[in-house]
């Protein structure tokens, strides 16, 4: 009873977590948002895999969020105002999207539920509610750091729910090195063409 | 290593290694001992990493020869395109991690490993000097909305194989199916990256990403064929594919007559080659690998020609657009010549390389259906008349420039080279055949 009192708490975590990125400016917030958006995650994967493994989802998650961190933290302050102006940037709006995912999420969760049986509600709810935020967080912006931040969500649903039903190591590996690869891919293009040609000749 | 060695060494020993092991793949066949003198030598078929084994049978020798033997192509070129070095070092992890794709077991997994290989060319496409380009994202984001997609559709199919008569399982699996190779190959209208990055990254670069991420995903999607009976007898799902790739062939064959920017123009012929690709994966015949086969090995070598002549011509022209390339046949005229007959090539012009896939296409495609003959031969169309129109511009002067060679001679060796192989696949289409006739047994049940 407590381990599911837990697992909705977890669900209830995501929601916010998820909700704070997504309408956050600064990155310091969604970074953070993000690091404890994998420890909800982590709880979620504990209930398929075994501890040892889903820690090591959650090491891989927090050693992203730092590599992404230190990247930005290096990058001048002007950058700070670099969000597109074009598009849709009113808080309240991105909110109501998540009210949607968050809605959606409700819906379904039961139908896959009864559909896959054995994956658990908390788990299928917090997975589509990853994804969901994921796909939106996508959809609103073109600010490099933030496009990786919502692929990185939307795969955090998506390792979720897939450790339901496939429990290799050598996925769970894979799954984490990809994550990996992707911070340090969004922390190159972040850096890239903040130096100037000749910073890098000279070095 | 490689990264850390001269700009001049780095793609011959890169180069050397993927000849090697292209050769080693034909000659040396695997599970079997060969005695060398005293020496008794022997490829085991499987290793095991993780609980998982990455395993490799006899008929994928021809299928690494082919796709090493083009790697080296590449890595030979590096030097003549003013690659950076860390081209080669990257190239050849891209190129393990998708032979890996092919040789790991449950072959599903190789949707991950595809990803790992498309997150690597990302360093490649955006040097450290340069912003990135919505491009490039794009490429990053498809990339990874894939993997999600196909795995789960395979998870999903297992339960498909299992009750067959379960229609809603069915259609949700092939969606989810169809959506994941749609974001992986670019399928209409998600190929709005691939003319992006023609045209913000270097062409060399996005030249070998055109030819190798999509040759492994065919090749993984005719696993998914093969596997799955429900995935292979369905005439819905085959339809699907084919319009996909008629949508592709024309649309590429139309923009690639619309564009005024010769590496845009590349990228649109990559995807009017994926269409055919498509359409011959769509096939209800047993032709389709052989099909699909003779497709792929051109291709490599048709981009890694045209990839080449564009970073030669990049260095004089860097926007590649129509007014900057005007006249260079005369300066220029052994990368110019290089193109037009890479371009020509991919529209199925007679003695060129691209021809000899393009009839057996369409010999299968009329026999099933004469509109998609149709649709397929009025993309190619669009293919041929910008390739006239790249060919009017390039040799569009005054009558002032005198005709010279300002290409070094490694670069002449390297294209002559690519347009006499151009050439000889085009007029002896038979010199595949040995590479041809094993693959085949790849697959279990597809052309059987």
């Amino acid at each position: 009873m407590i381990i599911e009192i837990v697992s909705w708490i977890a669900v209830g975590l995501i929601l916010v977590t998820s909700t704070a990125m997504l309408i956050s400016r600064d990155w310091r917030i969604s970074l953070a948002a993000l690091a404890l958006q994998y420890v909800a995650a982590f709880w979620l994967v504990t209930r398929h895999l075994p501890f040892v493994m889903a820690s090591a989802k959650l090491i891989t998650g927090w050693m992203v969020v730092a590599a992404l961190g230190m990247t930005r933290l290096g990058l001048s302050s002007a950058e700070d105002t670099d969000e597109e102006s074009s598009l849709l940037n009113g808080g309240w709006f991105r909110v109501i999207l998540m009210c949607i995912v968050a809605l959606v999420a409700a819906a379904v969760t039961a139908r896959i539920e009864a559909v896959i049986p054995g994956l658990g509600l908390q788990v299928i709810a917090g997975s589509l509610l990853l994804i969901g935020a994921g796909v939106v967080h996508l959809g609103v912006t073109s600010d490099i750091l933030r496009v990786v931040v919502g692929l990185l969500t939307l795969l955090t649903g998506f390792e979720v729910i897939y450790a339901a039903v496939e429990s290799s190591i050598l996925v769970a590996g894979l799954l984490s090195v990809i994550s990996l690869g992707l911070g340090l891919v969004g922390s190159y293009l972040l850096l890239a063409g903040s130096s100037s040609p000749e910073t890098e000749n000279g070095a | 290593m490689l990264l850390f060695l001269r700009e001049r060494i780095s793609p011959l020993i890169a180069g050397t290694v993927a000849s090697i092991l292209a050769l080693t793949a034909l000659i040396i066949p695997i599970d079997t001992a060969l005695l060398l003198g005293s020496i008794s030598l022997k490829i085991s078929p499987s290793i095991q990493f993780f609980g998982r084994s990455f395993s490799l049978s006899n008929a994928d020798g021809s299928l690494l020869a082919v796709i090493y033997g083009l790697a080296a192509l590449w890595f030979f070129g590096t030097e003549a395109s003013g690659s950076a070095n860390r081209f080669v070092s990257f190239g050849l992890m891209i190129v393990a991690l998708l032979t890996a794709s092919i040789a790991v077991e449950p072959f599903l997994f190789a949707a991950l490993l595809l990803e790992m290989a498309a997150m690597l060319v990302i360093p490649l496409l955006i040097p450290p000097t340069q912003k990135p380009s919505r491009g490039v994202v794009r490429f990053l984001i498809y990339q990874t909305l894939a993997m999600p997609f196909i795995l789960f559709s395979g998870w999903m199919l297992a339960g498909v194989e299992a009750s067959p008569g379960d229609i809603n399982t069915t259609v949700q699996a092939g969606t989810m199916l169809g959506l994941g190779f749609a974001f992986l190959l670019g399928v209409f209208p998600l190929y709005n990256w691939i003319p992006m990055i023609t045209e913000d990254s270097p062409p060399y670069v996005v030249g070998f990403l055109l030819w190798a991420l999509p040759t492994f995903i065919v090749v993984f999607a005719l696993g998914f064929l093969d596997r799955y009976t429900w995935v292979r007898t369905s005439p819905q799902l085959s339809g699907a594919i084919q319009l996909a790739g008629i949508f592709m062939v024309a649309s590429g064959g139309v923009f690639a007559a619309l564009q005024r920017h010769i590496g845009r123009m590349m990228g649109y012929a990559a995807i009017a080659e994926t269409g055919l690709l498509m359409l011959a994966m769509g096939m209800q015949s047993a032709e389709i690998v052989n099909v699909s086969f003779l497709l792929l090995i051109p291709r490599g070598l048709e981009l890694a020609v045209w990839a080449l002549a564009l970073s030669i011509i990049k260095r004089k022209a860097p926007t590649l657009q129509f007014n900057e390339v005007q006249g260079l046949a005369r300066s220029y005229p052994v990368a110019t010549t290089a193109i037009i007959l890479s371009h020509l090539s991919m529209t199925g012009f007679p003695l060129l390389a691209g021809f000899p896939p393009r009839l057996a296409l369409w010999q299968e495609l009329a026999g099933q259906s004469l509109p998609t003959s149709f649709w397929v031969f009025f993309g190619m169309l669009g293919l041929l008349f910008a390739a006239t129109r790249t060919l009017a511009v390039f040799v569009m002067a005054g009558g002032n420039n005198v005709w010279k060679l300002s290409e070094s001679w490694v670069q002449m060796t390297m294209l002559g080279l690519g347009m006499i192989g151009l050439f000889i696949l085009g007029m002896f289409p038979q010199v595949l055949q040995p590479f041809l006739i094993n693959l085949p047994a790849l697959f279990n049940h597809l052309g059987q």
